[in-house]
């Protein structure tokens, strides 16, 4: 029994290990071909990782990415794959921001209002697009890319001055109005100018315990994971299909929402211009490398953010920061189709030992074994 | 005799033509068609082939039978070129040949038929045999003309003009085998033909059959259906785990010969002996009717009778105003009773089973289940009511395939104990009754972490048939329980069937095997378009008579007559 579990968690790790080590050799071959040394680029990122400002940095990237990867997870568990975690992030901390700079409530209060308003601005944003898939059957994936654009273009005219946006003085930059401090998230900060942890974080470390929970050990997540594991099994065992992919929608929407939440709680307490855009992007390959399960995102979640947060002093020594979102991408294509080989692998080696034990009458005693 | 037999007589023509009758001496110096020698093949985790070897004279029907699992197919498709053997030789008219791909063996002259038709529904049939041999005739006048001669040669009956969504089953075979034939087939395999026909249809198959014999052609007929291969092949070869295990001359063997040849050991009987039917009724279905949702008629048609014109617009008219899957459907089962319900694929089986579990919302009609109307309950709170489902499809509808066995025995009972309790899983019992179950049903398994992809088509059965079980159901959905099931499991699973039944469970049992159904049931229904059309006593009836009662050819209750019952398969 124990053979079967050691081996499926190799098999597990083998399809990351296999996509970072190609995606490393191939952005390795990138910088040859270009001229450039591959190997220093490298030791000056990993120098980086060893000062504090750029960990709290990196800590801080990675419960962003979490959220939102999360956010993606719930989904790709049940065959959705909700592109629109951007969009649905973009608007949720806009529309958030301008209700907590509009209201004063007593501390916890105000967060919580907040929090609750980006989870079903998110969470109406994704569920447009799960109505139009239970009543209409439009893909998901064309309605949250439309989605996308749409938000886009919303946040750019609810920001206008004329509407809601705020333009501080001697600024070209608009914002949704300072939230007051009553709404700002505590945060542990690390002393010597490096920098605030924002206390969202642990947050998201938390839901990724709840997301483990709910999928693993409830009949919701039962019922989601046998949606995405095969639909026509999971209707014919009283799954209601139409209701789950509305469920998993809103679900999807509502962590989108809440991946904005670190940084306008934490830090920026505005909705601005120059508020950071493709994080949901960046959370499918997350969500992708990290298996959907909530330990390996938070490990793919690490990764990505090192990769933005050690990079951004590459320019300074010559090198183009952008070879990490090079890296970035190979590792997409990389995961894909390493997760894919090592998923039929997997099956096959599994059929084969199966096949081998019962020849070796390896088989659980049946009663009539027993009795025999 | 070698395959580098000297003296061979040169290969056949490629195609044949009406003249050809007289071109091809088939003398005994000829080398055979097929020649598979030392054919090895392992495969993880099911039956392998293993060191099979099978002489196919030319001009002749060669017949190979073997249990479900039995490697049959394995090897077809090696012969096929779908799949590499590990080891051994394929001798084609009497040069050795190794194939690739398909391709290679259509062109040393091999075609096959598969058990499951790969036809486009919205193309004409002309359409459908030129479709990726367009090359050869054309896809014009020529190719018409081509498919009219060949039809004609072979009495084959095909309209080339025909949509094929308008054909039965029976035609939609023919055009299958035309397609096989207009690509140049010599050597034609068929993969369980007759698995979707009545026995009149059966009879026109053998007909065409011994018509491609008689112009020197070569058929390996696949089967497991011993009544039908004694009619038609003139040579036996018996399959068992993976390695042919002798042959059989078909004007001396009988029945129960080659049953044993092929099981190794004495066959199982659906045969339920005693009544325990009571006068409580558990399921009633009262004008149950479902209307298909667009208008394109997908489920085939059966014809038994060569086509004609006229059936074909009736067809046509029918499908334009939304057919009726199921047409005013009333049944009851009692507490105790086996209802089998016969019928050709495709004419609502599935429909009532979809309709029943609430998977389908039927346009009228109401459904009760011990005495409470479930005509407007959830899929789940049907299943929490006692309804337990074996499904036609069990990877479709049965298992999470790449999920393991205990996950796989809480699908469906999700909400049931001991699987969860107030919304919470509880792996730790579900596992437990997952071993339970693998113990007291023989499922063959190392352990229930596995993933149920990993055990043979018989353990997920009793997988299945064991979860149901469990939840002590009042009524079972049993759809084809023993289809693709090897014979020791297909016993098992009868007994448990009946073991229920006697303790009052009410059973709907839909199966394409009529001794099963015979076998198994206390009452039989005959569907047909949707119809209920004809009940019979299983007691008296033969596979024959329901076989003409499935065409439609008749209807009410039909009589059965014990002389006839004599001739039926062995199983």
């Amino acid at each position: 029994m124990m053979k079967f579990d050691k081996d499926r968690l190799i098999l597990g790790a083998a399809g990351p290990v296999l996509a970072l080590v190609s995606s490393f050799v191939l952005t390795v071959l990138v910088l040859l071909a270009t001229g450039l040394d591959p190997i220093e680029p490298i030791r000056i990122m990993i120098e980086n990782a060893g000062y504090s400002d750029i960990q709290v940095l990196i800590v801080n990237q990675t419960g962003i990415y979490y959220l939102a990867a999360l956010a993606v997870a719930v989904g790709f568990r049940m065959n959705l794959f909700n592109i629109g975690v951007d969009g649905q992030y973009r608007l949720a901390a806009m529309v958030s921001a301008l209700v907590g700079a509009s209201v004063e409530l007593p501390g916890p209060l105000h967060i919580l209002l907040i929090v609750l308003v980006a989870m079903l601005t998110g969470a109406f944003w994704s569920g447009i697009a799960g109505i139009l898939k239970t009543t209409r059957g439009v893909s998901e994936v064309v309605s949250t890319i439309m989605l996308n654009a749409i938000a886009t273009s919303l946040v750019a005219w609810l920001i206008l001055p004329k509407n809601f946006g705020v333009q501080p003085e001697g600024s070209n930059n608009l914002t949704t109005g300072e939230i007051a401090e009553s709404g700002w998230f505590p945060g542990i900060d690390m002393g010597q100018g490096n920098g605030v942890v924002y206390g969202f974080t642990f947050v998201a470390l938390a839901l990724g315990v709840v997301y483990w929970f709910v999928l693993n050990r409830t009949r919701f997540g039962f019922d989601l994971r046998a949606t995405g594991a095969s639909e026509s099994a999971a209707q014919a065992s009283g799954v209601d299909a139409k209701r789950m992919i509305l469920t998993s929608m809103l679900l999807s929407g509502a962590l989108a929402g809440l991946s904005g939440m670190p940084t306008l709680l934490g830090e920026s307490h505005t909705y601005s211009l120059d508020f950071p855009v493709g994080v949901g992007f960046t959370a499918i390959t997350i969500a992708l490398l990290g298996r959907n399960h909530p330990v390996g995102i938070l490990f793919a979640a690490l990764l990505f953010a090192f990769l933005d947060k050690a990079s951004s002093s590459l320019d300074t020594f010559g090198y183009p920061k952008e070879i990490t979102k090079i890296m970035q991408g190979i590792i997409v294509i990389a995961v894909v189709v390493s997760y894919e080989l090592v998923r039929r692998y997997g099956l096959r080696r599994q059929q084969q030992k199966v096949g081998e034990e019962l020849a070796a009458g390896g088989a659980l005693k049946t009663d009539k074994e027993v009795s025999a | 005799m070698s395959p580098w037999h000297d003296n061979f007589a040169p290969p056949c023509p490629p195609a044949p033509t009406p003249s050809g009758q007289g071109e091809c001496v088939i003398n005994a110096s000829s080398p055979p068609a097929v020649e598979l020698h030392g054919i090895t093949k392992r495969f993880p985790g099911v039956v392998a082939n293993k060191d099979i070897a099978i002489t196919v004279r030319k001009g002749t029907v060669h017949a190979l039978i073997g249990e479900n699992g039995a490697g049959k197919s394995t090897l077809m498709k090696i012969l096929y070129g779908m799949q590499k053997p590990d080891e051994g030789t394929i001798a084609v008219d009497g040069e050795q040949v190794t194939f690739s791909s398909p391709g290679d063996a259509i062109a040393r002259g091999i075609g096959m038929v598969h058990q499951h038709f790969m036809l486009a529904d919205n193309l004409t049939v002309l359409e459908n045999v030129v479709l990726g041999g367009e090359k050869l005739h054309g896809i014009g006048a020529k190719a018409r003309k081509k498919i009219l001669e060949i039809s004609d040669q072979y009495g084959l009956g095909v309209r080339p003009d025909a949509l094929v969504e308008d054909l039965g089953v029976a035609d939609r075979q023919r055009v299958e085998i035309l397609k096989v034939l207009y690509r140049g087939a010599r050597i034609l395999i068929l993969d369980e033909p007759t698995a979707v026909l009545v026995p009149q249809e059966v009879d026109a198959l053998f007909d065409n059959l011994r018509e491609l014999k008689s112009e020197g052609l070569t058929v390996i007929f696949i089967s497991h259906k011993l009544g039908e291969v004694l009619k038609v092949a003139d040579d036996i070869t018996v399959i068992r785990r993976g390695t042919t295990v002798g042959t059989a001359d078909p004007r001396t063997a009988t029945t129960k010969q080659l049953a044993e040849l092929m099981v190794g050991s004495e066959l199982p009987s659906p045969e339920t002996r005693e009544s325990t039917v009571t006068d409580v009724p558990m399921l009633q279905v009262r004008n149950l009717t479902l209307s298909e949702a667009g208008a394109v008629a997908a489920a085939p048609l059966t014809s038994a009778a060569p086509p004609d014109p006229a059936r074909a617009t009736t067809v046509l008219e029918e499908s334009t105003e939304g057919r009726k899957l199921l047409d005013d459907v009333s049944l009851t089962i009692h507490k105790g009773e086996i209802l089998g319900i016969a019928g050709v694929e495709g004419n609502g089986q599935t429909e009532l089973i979809e309709a029943l579990m609430g998977m389908a919302t039927p346009d009228s009609g109401v459904i009760t289940l011990d005495g409470r109307d479930i005509s407007r309950v959830s899929v789940r709170k049907r299943r929490e009511g006692g309804i337990g489902y074996i499904p036609e499809d069990r990877h479709r509808h049965g298992l999470l395939l790449e999920a393991p066995l205990w996950e796989n025995r809480i699908l469906g009972h999700v909400t049931e104990a001991p699987n969860s309790k107030r919304g919470v899983l509880d792996p730790k019992a579900a596992r437990k009754d997952t071993e339970r179950i693998v113990r007291e049903y023989d499922v063959r398994t190392p352990g229930i972490d596995v993933t149920a992809a990993s055990l043979s088509g018989g353990n997920q059965q009793k997988l299945i048939v064991g979860r149901e079980m469990s939840h002590a159901p009042k009524f079972l959905i049993a759809a084809h329980p023993t289809r693709g099931v090897d014979v020791g499991a297909q016993a098992q699973i009868w007994d448990a069937i009946r073991d229920a039944r006697r303790e009052g469970l009410a059973v709907l049992l839909i199966s394409a095997d009529l001794d099963e159904l015979i076998g198994l049931s206390d009452t039989l229904r005959v569907m047909y378009r949707g119809k209920l059309v004809a009940d019979a006593d299983p007691a008296t009836i033969t596979p024959e008579e329901l076989g003409s009662a499935m065409t439609g050819a008749a209807s009410g209750h039909l009589e059965g007559t014990e002389e006839q019952s004599e001739d039926g398969d062995a199983r």
